[in-house]
């Protein structure tokens, strides 16, 4: 019963998100610092794990392909179909839930700690649209974020693959253009937004809505990061199910 | 002038305002006391709209507040300044844009009137060099200053303030204090004060309510919560040491 609460709660959060908006001048301000914070913070991290784990997935297909049967541009094919479906838009989405996720709960958590979300709302200012909607619109621009992890990884297969002698330059390239559909681009970039919007609104859900103190706070951020990555994997298998079976 | 009728507000079934019915006077310091956990915060909350009281109603002057429509609440609250216990100043924001962040959220004023208005507000409330420093960068005396600044920045006519002198040392306390009775009278609002601070009751408690266990026990003014015969009120008076020497010189004298 209390997860049902839970979902209403966070459905009338983003119902309350979209009405009574904020002075357009003072939220151009709030989104820029938010894709800032969000997105531009984040390109450090996205493009070493991409790198890294795009020549682990490149190392990993030509090992287990010794079969002299099998194409050698499989090493480039397999590299480019695993970034691209599920590596950039799941994997990453999974590291930002810790990243972003974390770093939204806390800052609204202490607001709520600190009473500052008490002085919005005293002031008569709808404290939903002032905190949340501004990260929403930053993540819009996480595709972004998403398309440049899906670069680095398959440069980081290329790298791993001809320097680690697993494939040919040749062959790695022949591989991630063969039997390229655009629809995977479509159903990744359809998951990556419905993620962007997972991510902006779960973890403020769990800081906007926190109670107790800063170990609370703490405890929220933990709380935010497993939830996001469950709602993440659920609803990546939804889509899934959906757009590909 | 803010009058409540039987306010109620209960938790998990335990009440935690029981039934309150009071008058706060435009113009005077209006101080709710009472012990930790007697209800005073609640019952401000209740009266700012940050809770929604089970029962009973809220007027600001003519309008009674649980029955606005939305657009008359808003407007209600843009004259309704509140000091929050801790300061709940924007940590992201300096001194100067925390107490310009109602103008600009809510006037179509240039910068730099903004600005002006700030300044005029800061030297109201004696703040001094501590315009672009961050609340982490001053101390507790010159939060609850930024505070102050921030809620009459928009020349409220209600005041709330839930602890304001509460961490800070005897004098910066009794300075606070001061500061608040002055705005009060200066701009003619009206102010409600909680408190468990006997030194506040002393400096500027001019209509003083008491409550026990979130019922209201005891109401009147600075003059006479002194020669009350209610022992709750007594208790709470006199728990100090400095009180009770206080009472035993004046009966002597007497």
């Amino acid at each position: 019963m209390k997860l049902f609460f839970h979902i209403g709660l966070y459905f009338l959060m983003i119902s309350n998100t979209f009405i009574r908006f904020t002075k357009w001048n003072v939220l151009k301000k709030l989104i820029f610092k938010e894709i800032d914070d969000l997105i531009i913070r984040s390109f450090g991290i996205v493009a070493f794990i991409s790198f890294f784990v795009g020549g682990v997935v490149a190392i990993q297909t030509a090992l287990n392909i010794e079969n002299p049967l099998l194409p050698g541009n499989l090493v480039g094919f397999a590299t480019r179909q695993s970034v691209i479906l599920e590596f950039a838009p799941t994997f990453i989405s999974i590291i930002m839930a810790g990243k972003v996720g974390s770093f939204i709960t806390s800052s609204i958590g202490t607001m709520r700690v600190t009473e500052q979300i008490d002085a919005l709302e005293v002031m008569g200012i709808n404290a939903h649209n002032y905190l949340i909607f501004p990260k929403i619109v930053a993540l819009l621009l996480y595709p972004f974020l998403i398309t440049f992890a899906m670069f680095l990884g398959i440069i980081g297969g290329y790298i791993v693959s001809i320097y680690g002698g697993f494939s040919t330059s040749y062959d790695f390239i022949q591989g991630i253009q063969l039997d390229f559909r655009v629809y995977h681009l479509f159903y990744a970039y359809v998951k990556t937004t419905l993620f962007a919007f997972i991510l902006a609104t779960v973890p403020s859900y769990h800081g906007y809505y926190m109670k107790g103190g800063a170990l609370d706070v703490g405890k929220a951020s933990t709380l935010s990061f497993v939830w996001t990555s469950v709602v993440i994997i659920i609803v990546n298998y939804i889509v899934t199910q959906l757009l590909l079976a | 002038m803010i009058k409540i009728e039987n306010i109620s507000k209960s938790f998990d079934q335990i009440k935690v305002v029981d039934n309150i019915s009071t008058e706060f006077e435009k113009g005077k310091t209006n101080l709710i006391i009472g012990q930790s956990g007697s209800g005073k915060t609640v019952l401000m909350k209740c009266l700012v709209g940050l809770l929604n009281s089970d029962q009973g109603k809220i007027f600001f002057d003519d309008k009674r507040f649980d029955e606005l429509s939305f657009s008359n609440l808003s407007d209600l609250r843009k004259e309704i300044g509140m000091v929050f216990q801790g300061t709940a100043l924007f940590d992201s924001m300096s001194v100067l844009e925390n107490i310009i962040f109602p103008l600009r959220m809510f006037t179509n004023k240039s910068n730099d009137e903004m600005i002006y208005r700030g300044n005029e507000v800061i030297k109201r409330v004696d703040l001094k060099d501590a315009n672009n420093k961050l609340p982490s960068e001053i101390s507790g005396g010159m939060k609850k200053r930024v505070a102050i600044a921030r809620a009459i920045v928009l020349n409220p006519k209600y005041l709330f303030c839930d602890e304001p002198n509460s961490g800070l040392d005897p004098k910066t306390a009794i300075i606070i204090d001061n500061l608040i009775k002055e705005i009060t009278e200066e701009y003619n609002i009206t102010t409600v004060i909680n408190t468990h601070d006997m030194n506040s009751v002393m400096e500027i408690g001019e209509k003083i309510i008491f409550l026990v266990n979130g019922r209201k026990i005891w109401e009147g003014s600075k003059q006479e919560i002194f020669d009350t015969d209610n022992e709750s009120v007594n208790n709470f008076v006199y728990s100090s040491e400095l009180f009770k020497k206080v009472r035993d010189i004046q009966i002597k004298g007497k």
